[in-house]
């Protein structure tokens, strides 16, 4: 077998018993849909939404639900592993570590994004907006990437600590400001077009690509004694 | 290759200020079985995760059939299986699921038949399409022998390995490591039983506050 097949065939072996490990134990994605559809009934009463203002707060209520609701399950990506003690077992494997990266990086984006499709309907009930799905998929995909990238890489730092709920939203919140602006600025767009902007996807496009090839080369040295 | 399987020389490891292993020096022949007794804290442990390469050492090395514990992680993670006293196994999935899935973590071939086989030899075959969750302790030991047979390694570390064993458990393991041991495989283990360690051993060595005591 070629490298790459092993590579390619480690990582769906990952990711295969990690999605059979969440969908049998339910502890993860069950609290990331509920706490994401809490944020957004909880925002949707706190802020008077008249026509007017709708386009300035309905896509940072949305974007601000779906990261809240990631580092849900981003904190437990490696975590729960680790808790178990079940990651030294992996890592004593003759496994690629960045197969053991992109593993947790595609469980992540895929539990993330679950959430995702059943919030986006309740988004557009409560704040009364278009779904444009067309438009908004690739702003969500690209946004959640960003995001899914950085929190995967740093769940794994903080899992090494006993602070590890406390320390992921303080290494991943600040890394991921780039990306949400372009989230929220794009999003925004959708709704009410405005003349001038940036070019927030393709800022987004290449966050993404620097931070994966980063969080690639450097997953080793965190996750590793 | 001719000469020691396993070497370990002038090892030294600490966790802060503590030092945990001092300049610890061992050999192990191919086919050979060395017991490793000591009391809690004695570095045991911390021996074998050095060796399995889970944890780098100060100073000092460990070769196992001439590759370095440390910079030839990759490929000596192959020739090594791991019984801790903890199984760590997954929970969620069925013994079957947690042997075909290592499995794949070390490429086996024909996985699929080498897991049967030792589902078998342990006595879980019947419940092998059960969650771990639901096993007994005795039952998760057996698994995680299964688990660090299934690559066929050469080398076995194991720290505790009878831990929650049964009578029966404890034959169909004894068994299983023969079999092990009679097809040129090195064994390197942990135990507070003096008995079981001359039982059990070629060589008895004894760790004692990091250092070796007694050969």
């Amino acid at each position: 077998m070629t490298t790459t097949r092993i590579f390619i065939n480690q990582t769906i072996a990952i990711l295969w018993k990690d999605i059979r490990c969440e969908l049998r134990s339910k502890q993860t994605w069950m609290g990331m849909g509920l706490f994401a559809l809490l944020v957004l009934v909880i925002f949707n009463f706190a802020f008077d939404l008249r026509v007017d203002n709708k386009a300035a707060v309905a896509p940072g209520a949305l974007w601000v639900s779906f990261v809240f609701a990631s580092m849900l399950g981003l904190g437990r990506t490696i975590a729960a592993e680790r808790e178990k003690g079940s990651l030294d077992r992996l890592l004593l494997c003759p496994v690629d570590r960045k197969a053991i990266y992109l593993a947790k990086l595609l469980g992540n984006l895929l539990f993330i994004g679950g959430v995702e499709i059943v919030a986006l309907p309740v988004f557009a009930a409560l704040f009364d907006v278009p779904l444009v799905v067309a438009s908004l998929l690739p702003i969500v995909l690209f946004g959640t990437l960003g995001v899914a990238a950085i929190g995967t890489l740093c769940s794994a730092m903080a899992a090494a600590t006993r602070a590890r709920e406390l320390l992921l939203p303080i290494l991943v919140f600040p890394l991921i400001v780039p990306v949400v602006i372009a989230a929220v600025r794009l999003t925004g767009d959708l709704m009410a077009p405005s003349a001038n902007e940036p070019p927030w996807l393709g800022l987004m496009i290449a966050f993404d690509v620097i931070f994966l090839s980063a969080s690639m080369l450097t997953f080793e040295y965190v996750i590793e004694e | 290759m001719s000469g020691p399987y396993l070497e370990i020389t002038a090892l030294k490891k600490s966790y802060g200020l503590k030092p945990v292993l001092r300049n610890v020096n061992l050999v192990i022949q191919r086919g050979e079985r060395m017991a490793l007794l000591g009391a809690n804290g004695a570095g045991k442990t911390t021996l074998l995760r050095i060796v399995a390469g889970l944890t780098r050492p100060n100073a000092g090395t460990a070769r196992i059939d001439g590759l370095d514990c440390v910079r030839d992680a990759q490929q000596v993670r192959s020739l090594v299986g791991f019984v801790a006293h903890q199984p760590y196994l997954y929970e969620e999935l069925t013994a079957w699921e947690n042997l075909l899935f290592f499995g794949r973590m070390y490429s086996v071939a024909h996985a699929e038949k080498r897991a049967r086989k030792l589902l078998q030899q342990v006595g879980l075959a019947r419940r092998m399409h059960e969650r771990v969750a639901t096993f007994s302790r005795g039952q998760v030991q057996r698994l995680s022998w299964a688990r660090a047979l299934v690559h066929t390694p050469p080398l076995l570390l194991l720290d505790e390995p009878e831990t929650g064993l049964d009578t029966e458990g404890t034959q169909l393991i004894e068994a299983l490591w023969t079999e092990h041991t009679a097809q040129g495989g090195t064994s390197l283990f942990t135990t507070h039983q003096q008995e079981r360690a001359l039982a059990l051993s070629d060589c008895v060595v004894t760790l004692k506050d990091g250092k070796i005591a007694k050969v």
